[in-house]
């Protein structure tokens, strides 16, 4: 036998870092599965949520043997990890089938849930069958009053503790991020606080703020109010000066390493590499784009199709938009900026079409970092690589 | 760990074992298998020949015995590699002994 190794015979790796050091990758390496866009909160915020008894969304929902049939399938073809997402996925009435069937597919499963459908019977089965991966829980308020203004269901702020009181008591590993809303701007300290004491937290926990459109284009009225709710660029610029070093530390090497025009190529981002699937059987390029001309139909054919066929075919795509070829893709804030197919389609029902908020977010992070002078535009900027430096 | 040849082994109920690009990942299915949340478990290429033996049905003799003439070589020169994974994969769990078949 060769070679007798005189270094152990099994070693232990972290999960996250497995494909750094194999020669051969596999096709896939985490599927997203969103398992419903129903919810049992109605958050202002949110993009996708229909509500928790919509009979034609449930209807419409893959069965659970279909959901079964394309993660043994995401397993064959090399994946690691499953994501469940939604809506809320514990909605599902099959949810510890799914769960369970992943696991021993041998899928490590990263959960996304408000928490408040966390029952004794599944926190215990957390503890005893681990997901492998930190649950992670979006916190919209530290109290009744703030939570509940932006999750508009009475109760709800004790179910959400009730939940994560579960997973605590029975040491089960879960992170927690925030959603940085009206109702509880004031509460930023006292959250950041809290989540310290968590045991699973290692570092500050995350914000989301730009709010996506409603990504079915399904309630105009609700886009203006998604729209009202993003925070003001000062505000947004503050949140950043809270940590000042680390913050500048961490844009030096991000600048460094990702920061630059994109060109007419659409797609920068690797999109289909780290699919999802839709609650109905569509393969997404990524968790947000939802342009039927960038989705396959997993019911009329298979993963392996989608990530060798389709996938790599869409990532040739070209911008053609004027103004887009004029802004975008000249502009070297491309990294910071977070314009992208998913959000022009959210925006704008396409592709390539610019998104004004971001690009003035973008801009304003920029001069913030001495980027770009007051007034000056990035995308007219010849000299961006030793504007870099400066930071 | 003292382990007798007549012995057998099979994977444990406790963990997957995947083949992925030619490799084994051992993924712990139930808690205490890895120490954190983030944890698998390869093996080279000398741990992936043994384990693909280690099935429930051959005693470690045989299954030292079989890799000595795949291998082309003493089986004196074999059995420390057997014994030794046999033995860690045992401490963490990720095998188990059963009754011949």
């Amino acid at each position: 036998m060769k070679p007798a190794s005189p270094s152990p015979y099994a070693a232990k790796v972290r999960a996250s870092h497995y494909s750094l050091w194999k020669d051969c990758v596999p096709l896939l390496g985490r599927l997203d599965f969103e398992l419903t866009e129903r919810c049992n909160s109605d958050c202002i915020h949110c993009c996708i949520n229909l509500p928790r008894d919509n009979a034609r969304a449930r209807e419409r929902e893959l069965k659970t043997a279909e959901i079964q049939e394309i993660l043994t399938e995401a397993a064959a073809l090399g994946a690691l990890s499953v994501r469940f997402t939604g809506g809320e996925p514990l909605l599902r009435e099959d949810f510890e089938d799914l769960y369970l069937f992943s696991r021993r597919l041998g899928l490590k499963v990263l959960l996304f849930t408000n928490a408040r459908l966390i029952t004794p019977e599944l926190a215990d089965l957390f503890g005893r069958i681990p997901p492998l991966e930190k649950i992670e829980i979006t916190v919209y308020g530290m109290k009744r009053q703030s939570y509940e203004g932006v999750s508009r269901v009475p109760g709800s702020y004790a179910e959400f503790r009730r939940g994560l009181d579960l997973l605590l008591k029975r040491g089960v590993p879960f992170v927690v991020k925030g959603a940085l809303l009206p109702p509880n701007r004031g509460e930023i300290n006292a959250f950041e606080e809290w989540a310290a004491s968590l045991p699973a937290m290692d570092r500050p926990p995350g914000y989301s703020m730009f709010f996506e459109l409603r990504c079915r284009h399904d309630a105009p009225a609700k886009n203006r109010l998604i729209e009202s709710l993003r925070p003001p660029l000062e505000e947004w610029v503050a949140m950043f000066a809270r940590r000042r070093q680390s913050y500048l530390q961490e844009m030096r090497e991000f600048c460094g390493k990702f920061i630059g025009p994109p060109g007419d190529r659409l797609f920068v981002c690797g999109a289909g590499r780290a699919p999802c699937v839709d609650a109905y059987g569509a393969l997404q390029p990524c968790l947000l784009l939802r342009h039927p001309e960038t989705v396959y139909d997993l019911k009329n054919g298979s993963l392996k199709d989608a990530l060798t066929n389709f996938f790599p075919h869409l990532r040739q795509a070209k911008a053609t938009n004027p103004d887009y070829l004029a802004r975008c893709a000249r502009c070297f804030l491309k990294g910071l900026c977070e314009q992208c197919p998913a959000k022009s389609w959210a925006e704008h029902g396409t592709l390539d079409t610019p998104v004004e908020y971001l690009c003035r977010v973008a801009h304003v992070q920029a001069r913030d970092l001495g980027l770009i002078g007051s007034g000056e535009c990035a995308w007219e900027v010849e000299n961006w690589k030793e504007r870099i430096k400066r930071i | 760990m003292t382990l007798s040849g007549d012995a057998v082994y099979a994977p444990s109920e406790n963990i997957v074992a995947r083949e992925i690009e030619g490799e084994i990942i051992i993924v712990p299915l139930v808690a205490g298998i890895g120490d954190m949340e983030d944890e698998l478990f390869t093996l080279n290429e000398t741990g992936k020949a043994v384990w693909d033996k280690l099935d429930g049905r051959r005693s470690l003799y045989q299954v030292i015995s079989e890799l000595a003439a795949q291998y082309q070589a003493a089986e004196g020169e074999i059995d420390k590699d057997v014994l030794g994974l046999v033995a860690e994969l045992v401490r963490r769990r990720m095998l188990v002994a059963v009754e011949p078949a």
